[in-house]
């Protein structure tokens, strides 16, 4: 117990409340995977609009759906949806950036144009599109919000391959004759993580926003799924007879997206102090 | 006038107008509670929900655009609450033997917003641009069948057709505007109507004053009407939480349960037809079997319980119940509530054995289709029917769903006016509107006979007949008429349904 | 001067690529303009008639260079929906003339209110020694950034809106009937648009002035004997301030292209809402036009806070 306590006591405070609060989200979500306390879809006439009590922890909506499991299941999509989000934008970012940061001329130029031109685009045409293309639901936003956030790893990608590639370790290992694809991934790569990390942290509360907004407006994740930004929508009309419907998504995102930042604030601080310590 | 003895006989045919309407002037205000005593003046902010797509009263194709002409614009003859003709700009009218001619009288005395007389060449002029005899395109598709206008005398007009149609006549509510006004109507609007045009703002709304010289005595009550645009029901809900309008309909149920104790809630039927609409050319319900086998399956009462609060008329085909002489009652072939059993017996029957699957489109933009969408995906499950949900953009409904027919089943709703071949004309084979790509000769044959015929009787014979064709080969799954629910300032009084999408201001008052 | 001319061509490039994208995407999604005026009343020869009237029939590349040309030559076009006059229908410049005064207000006055606060809280964070504070005020700003706008904008009304009753949401009076009832009704939409930012800029702020007290030159000003104070004020904050004026810039850029949920939210006819309803109406030119001009607001404000730096910090174009 006390062994466990000076270990606490140590750890950097931010990162231990942000592992809490992601990891409880994260666990209810992957929970409404296998269990849920009320089916989220079943629908009662009788228990339309109940107020949060011991039996639903969060309220009924306007089908007289328990809010909690909803809830539940909204967190299992926004989560899924979101790292989904990030694996295809920081990996596009990677591969781009790496590429373009490294041999830059032409090709540097015209990617760094193009990112500008879809950086500058509204996301919700850009989805709209997309969305038309596919056809909704969950891969497609998927798709639309991986493409409108690569272009923000693709520049911090190919900034830190910039001030990489004239290192003297990078010139040393090219005048021994790595072959290219090896230094880009396998000398300069790892050498990037620490900021990349921090990308992939921010990264995350980006997609969340983004995934719980394109809900919001409607052009989101489908019902019957779940959504939290879907949810937030449908609750608004309710909002002075049952707020607390719009409040449970609303608040759970907040707590989401927090939870994240604190542990890329925890990261960051880690890394400071972890460097401090190696000086 | 020697056929005048017949026109009276074939109006009363026509179950509409007794010619007695068009005598007297007056409207029938209804005071509904006593001590609701009306004052004159006053304004009033009507939130509405779609911008308007044309001022002028010709080319306005929007029904949320036409609900707000109708206080600037009157025909020959115009709606009444009832749903009845009524004489408007005319003081009579008959209609010869054969269907061919029709003469109208005018009233006298009636005026433009711009303070000149109505004259018979006025007449001449709206109804020629509208039909297209003026430049080969007929802005009113319905008159197209117009041969001739002629003036007879200033305050006589004969308007002769080129084929008999008992329906015709509703086309006469085309806005009678002032000779040669044409493309101007579009900028500043003149009309005879108890409002006039005062400006116009694009996603803001519209204003309208009083016209003082209105031929209907003692209307309008209130000096100026505020229609503004709110395109959101979320909005909307918020404004009148502000209390920053005045006047709203086309609340769902739980908003006007918020409303109730701020507001006075009024309801009525709507002119909506609402189904689960099916593709009749895919799969899977290119099957009738699969299409009776949902239509049984499918919980209509539950669907009313929980969208409309219980409120909506529950219906099986495509008529509404307020136009009571061709509405006929179909509601025990498939029942109201959910018939479990039946629905797998005809889904076995038809190989869906194991369950059936399929998506339902819905326009993200209508909240009561796409909740009663959400109720009937869920409610279906219980008879192995997984039906997935997809929301899209209204635009994108309306060029998938509706153009391209590109889909399995949607759910949303179509609107009537007062003629009962307007809902069943697009299930036509051929039809342009048929969207469903219903295909039945029998249909075909049956409606065709219906709308040529010139008796009356007849007439709503095979009309009710073609309701039931629609029934027994499952086109679709109608489930409701949902209700009109309005919320109006507690102080105001007057406020008048009518049984087409319409919002007559005139007769609404601030109570003293 | 090379630099400049660099830069507006990537200027000018970007927003030609942006302009491409906008008209293949509305190329691609389904609906167009003729649809959404006819909806279900539509015959397939109105439709045709109305594609011919709009020009919609010619090819998409012919159209493409018709609508490029006449926005070099300074004429933006006309709405497809929107007339201002049956003869005429609404110039798109005119359009957003009319709607640009909202969203410019909305990004003045929550800019106002993210100087007045989060300067102060910035530096009074600085400068506090107290660590329970300083959890206090990092939590508080986490938290207060990871509220979503428009979950921020729903909180916003139903606290100040419905339970205060401070003011009554949708009451949105127009500027140029009531300026001052305007300003009123768009301090709270201001509010919950300033809310994360101040967040932002505070933190930011903080951050700035902590880089700067650890710089020699403040160690040279303690070691003249200056006060804690002076120093602060008289050398920290100006120079941490250098920063924190671009970053601000960035976010005007990030307001107005940001408006669009806010706007949505609080029922503002800006250029927000004008770009949603355009869009599920397909009105292309005006569509077209409102995100070339987001795009250039974006792209001008980050060139200014580009040369804006340069102009504090030679050290970077040497770099």
């Amino acid at each position: 117990m006390k062994r466990i306590a000076a270990w606490l006591k140590k750890q950097n405070k931010y990162l231990l409340v942000g592992l809490i609060m992601t990891g409880l989200a994260v666990a209810l979500g992957l929970l409404s995977l296998v269990w849920t306390p009320y089916s989220p879809t079943a629908m009662s006439s009788a228990e339309r609009f109940h107020a949060p009590s011991f039996r639903h922890l969060f309220g009924t909506d306007n089908f007289g759906r328990d809010i909690f499991s909803r809830v539940m299941q909204g967190i299992g999509t926004t989560v899924t949806v979101s790292t989904a989000i990030v694996i295809i934008s920081a990996g596009a970012g990677i591969l781009v950036g790496a590429v373009t940061g490294y041999f830059g001329g032409i090709l540097d130029e015209a990617i760094m144009r193009i990112t500008d031109a879809v950086n500058s685009f509204p996301s919700i045409l850009l989805a709209l599109v997309v969305i038309s293309i596919m056809g909704s639901g969950k891969q497609n936003v998927i798709l639309s919000l991986g493409i409108v956030f690569a272009p923000s790893y693709v520049r911090i990608v190919r900034s830190e391959f910039i001030r990489l590639r004239d290192a003297d370790y990078i010139m040393r290992a090219r005048l021994m004759g790595v072959s290219k694809w090896r230094i880009l991934f396998v000398h300069i790569l790892p050498n990037i993580f620490s900021v990349f990390w921090v990308s992939v942290t921010i990264g995350f509360n980006n997609a969340i926003l983004a995934e719980s907004g394109m809900s919001y407006l409607g052009v989101g994740v489908q019902p019957p799924d779940a959504s939290l930004g879907k949810m937030l929508s449908d609750a608004q009309g309710y909002l002075g007879r049952a707020p607390w419907y719009a409040l449970a998504p609303g608040l759970t995102i907040v707590w989401i997206v927090l939870g994240f930042s604190l542990l890329s604030e925890g990261i960051r601080r880690g890394a400071i102090s972890g460097k401090r310590e190696v000086e | 006038m020697k056929k005048r003895n017949f026109v009276v006989s074939l109006m009363a045919l026509l179950l509409i107008a007794a010619l007695g309407a068009c005598a007297g002037g007056k409207s029938s205000e209804d005071k509904s509670s006593a001590g609701d005593q009306p004052t004159y003046g006053g304004s009033v902010v009507v939130g509405v929900q779609q911008d308007i797509d044309s001022l002028d009263p010709h080319k306005a194709k929007a029904a949320g655009t036409k609900e707000i002409l109708f206080n600037i614009f009157e025909g020959l003859l115009k709606t009444d609450v009832n749903g009845k003709l009524t004489c408007a700009v005319a003081k009579d009218y008959s209609v010869s033997e054969d269907g061919l001619t029709y003469t109208f009288t005018l009233r006298d005395g009636v005026k433009f917003h711009n303070g000149n007389l109505v004259t018979a060449e006025d007449v001449k002029y709206s109804l020629e641009r509208a039909s297209g005899l003026l430049d080969g395109t007929a802005l009113v598709s319905s008159l197209a069948t117009l041969e001739s206008v002629t003036v007879i005398d200033e305050h006589t007009v004969q308007v002769k057709t080129g084929s008999a149609n008992l329906e015709l006549i509703y086309s006469f509510t085309t806005a009678i505007i002032p000779k040669g006004s044409g493309e101007a109507e579009g900028s500043d609007p003149i009309g005879t109507g108890p409002f006039s045009y005062v400006s116009y703002k694009p996603q803001e709304g519209l204003v309208l004053k009083k016209n003082a010289d209105y031929w209907q005595e003692g209307l309008p009550y209130l000096d100026e009407v505020k229609f503004k645009i709110i395109n959101s029901a979320d909005t909307a809900l918020m404004e009148l939480k502000g209390h920053s309008i005045d006047l709203y309909s086309y609340l769902t149920d739980s908003q006007a349960e918020e409303l109730k104790n701020d507001y006075q809630i009024l309801a009525a039927p709507s002119d909506v037809v609402q189904a689960l609409f099916f593709n009749n050319a895919a799969a899977p319900f290119d099957n009738i079997l699969v299409r009776q086998a949902v239509c049984y399956a499918l919980d209509k009462d539950r669907a009313n319980d929980f969208v409309t609060g219980g409120n909506s008329r529950i219906i099986s085909s495509a008529m509404l119940p307020t136009l009571k002489d061709y509405y006929v009652d179909l509601n025990d072939t498939y029942g109201t509530g959910a018939n479990i059993e039946k629905a797998k017996e005809l889904l076995t029957q038809a190989g869906y054995a194991d369950g059936l699957e399929f998506t339902i489109d819905v326009p993200s933009n209508y909240e009561a289709h796409v909740q009663t969408a959400e109720v009937v995906a869920e409610q279906l499950k219980d008879a192995g029917i997984n039906a997935k949900i997809n929301l899209i953009e209204w635009n994108s409904w309306l060029s998938d769903v509706y153009a391209d027919r590109k889909y399995q089943a949607t759910v949303c709703g179509i609107t009537s006016d007062m003629t009962p071949s307007y809902l069943l004309v697009r299930f036509q084979t051929d039809s342009s509107k048929n969207f469903i790509n219903f295909a039945s000769k029998e249909y075909d044959e049956t409606y065709q006979k219906a709308s040529a015929s010139l008796k009356m009787d007849e007439k709503t014979e095979l009309y009710k007949q073609a309701q039931k064709i629609l029934v027994d080969d499952a086109a679709s799954a109608f489930i409701q008429v949902p209700p009109i629910t309005i919320a109006m300032n507690k102080d105001l009084g007057g406020y008048q349904f009518y049984p087409i999408y319409v919002q007559d201001m005139s007769t609404v008052y601030f109570k003293k | 001067m090379k630099y400049l001319v660099k830069k507006l061509a990537t200027l000018i490039l970007t927003l030609f690529l942006v302009s491409v994208l906008a008209f293949l995407a509305f190329q691609i999604i389904p609906g167009d303009v003729v649809t959404s005026i006819l909806g279900t009343e539509a015959t397939p020869e109105q439709a045709q008639q109305l594609r011919e009237e709009l020009g919609l029939n010619k090819p998409p590349l012919v159209r493409y260079i018709s609508w490029a040309g006449n926005v070099l030559k300074g004429n933006f076009g006309n709405s497809y929906r929107y007339s201002k006059n049956m003869n005429q229908m609404m110039p798109v410049s005119e359009l957003i003339g009319d709607k640009l005064p909202v969203t410019l207000s909305l990004a003045f006055l929550s800019m106002i209110f993210i100087a007045v606060i989060a300067i102060p809280l910035g530096v009074f964070w600085a400068r506090s020694k107290n660590r329970v504070l300083d959890v206090i005020l990092n939590v508080g700003t986490q938290t207060a950034m990871a509220v979503p706008s428009f979950f921020l904008g729903v909180l916003v009304t139903y606290f100040f809106g419905i339970l205060l009753r401070w003011f009554s949401p949708g009451r949105y009076v127009s500027y140029e009937k009531d300026f001052w009832g305007f300003v009123g009704y768009l301090i709270f939409p201001a509010i919950s648009v300033a809310i994360p930012k101040i967040a932002m800029t505070a933190r930011f702020l903080r951050n700035s002035m902590l880089t700067e007290m650890h710089a020699d030159y403040v160690r040279t000003a303690y070691s003249k004997g200056a006060t804690e104070r002076q120093v602060a004020y008289g050398h920290v904050l100006r120079n941490a301030m250098m920063p924190v004026v671009t970053f601000l810039g960035m976010i005007i850029a990030e307001i107005v292209a940001g408006s669009i949920v806010v706007e949505q939210v609080f029922g503002l006819p800006g250029i927000g809402k004008l770009l949603i309803s355009s869009i599920s109406t397909r009105d292309f030119p005006v569509v077209e036009i409102l995100i070339l001009y987001i795009t250039f607001v974006v792209i001008v404000v980050y060139f200014l806070v580009d040369v804006l730096y340069r102009v504090i910090d030679p050290r970077i174009s040497t770099k």
